[in-house]
């Protein structure tokens, strides 16, 4: 009993946790398998813990420790599989997108054996009922835990116009890239559409200038509204530019659905990824530059 | 894995030879504007290159 407990919650969180959108990884049966089956196994690990200590059998116990270092593995694989999907993009997710994804899923592995633990636990001492109680609320819990930042919290998203000076596209005043033909120079006018992203505070400024964040939302974008890039006609490629003196950044994005409003709901919901988030204001000096 | 020269001139298209001077990249001639966007774009498509413009009638090709 105490053991059914805590591998059904932590399977039941396991599920929760792996949201089939398309815009997150996986999208594909096989890795909803693969990753289930692997929750079913950290379920598993976690629901066995309290009763081998219980017993008490420590070299079960030592086992278990053990088994749970494989779930570093799935870190790998999964950066593994993303980076070899990489090299075919044409629009590409970036190094620090695929390591934040990477990181989530590790650590999702690791909350669902924390969750099969705190159900099997409380089962152990209490009984079956509270288990109702007790899993809910680490699936809950963990479901929190794992919701980071987005950039709507971060900054503010505006519209912006589309410009040329000469042969210079600009956003607002910021300038994207040199557009040679004048066919391509129309065809962005018609069908182009550009956004502003204005940082709130100096941490968020950091983190938006990182260019692993730029193609994570470029990447959210795309794979969403489409894009009008094909192979050998890069010319189109969306694009995050900053402007260099006041640390806004301007988008650029030809995209096959083209509506600016989702446009901007979907760049409010990119995640700020972890490996680019700024710290500046919790550091001394980064408190005392920033006024 | 893709083994193509990135951030490189590839091809430079000009209706004046004035203008561009030394080598390292093929040179081409147009005789209009119609000609030298045509040939702009066709090379651009076959190099998956973006065509650039430095504003004297001068077009380049490069691949980013």
């Amino acid at each position: 009993m105490v053991i059914l407990a805590g591998v059904l919650a932590g399977f039941l969180d396991r599920w929760i946790l792996l949201r089939n959108d398309y815009r997150h990884y996986p999208t594909y049966p096989h890795g909803h398998l693969t990753h289930l089956a692997l929750g079913f196994i950290a379920a598993s690990l976690g629901a066995v813990a309290v009763p081998a200590i219980a017993e008490p059998d420590f070299v079960a116990v030592t086992f278990l420790v053990l088994a749970a270092q494989q779930f570093r593995e799935i870190r790998n694989m999964e950066r593994e599989t993303l980076n070899k999907l990489e090299e075919t993009k044409l629009v590409p997710r970036g190094q620090d997108y695929i390591e934040g994804i990477a990181r989530v899923f590790e650590a999702r592995n690791y909350l669902v054996i924390l969750t099969a633990l705190v159900s099997s636990t409380v089962v152990h001492l209490w009984g079956w009922p509270y288990a109702l109680i007790a899993g809910p609320l680490c699936i809950l819990f963990s479901g929190r835990l794992m919701s980071g930042s987005f950039i709507g919290d971060i900054a503010k998203i505006e519209k912006a116009e589309l410009h040329f000076e000469g042969a210079i596209l600009k956003v607002n005043d910021v300038v994207i890239m040199n557009v040679g033909l004048p066919m391509t120079r129309e065809k962005i006018l018609q069908e182009g559409m550009g956004v502003i992203i204005k940082p709130k505070d100096d941490n968020a400024r950091l983190s938006l200038h990182a260019p692993g964040q730029r193609l994570a939302i470029i990447h959210d974008l795309v794979s969403i509204l489409g894009t009008k890039v094909d192979i050998n006609e890069t010319e189109l490629m969306p694009m995050a530019r900053k402007q260099v003196d006041k640390g806004y950044l301007a988008l650029f994005l030809l995209a096959n659905e083209p509506d600016i409003d989702y446009l901007i709901e979907i760049i409010k919901k990119v995640p700020v990824l972890e490996t680019t988030r700024g710290t500046t204001l919790s550091s001394f000096f980064g408190r005392k530059a920033a006024d | 894995m893709d083994t193509g020269i990135k951030e490189y001139i590839l091809a430079i298209i000009t209706q004046d030879m004035e203008l561009v001077n030394g080598g390292g990249c093929p040179v081409f001639l147009a005789a209009n504007q119609e000609e030298q966007e045509k040939i702009a774009i066709y090379i651009s498509r076959i190099l998956g290159g973006i065509v650039h413009d430095l504003e004297n009638g001068v077009y380049f090709i490069c691949k980013h």
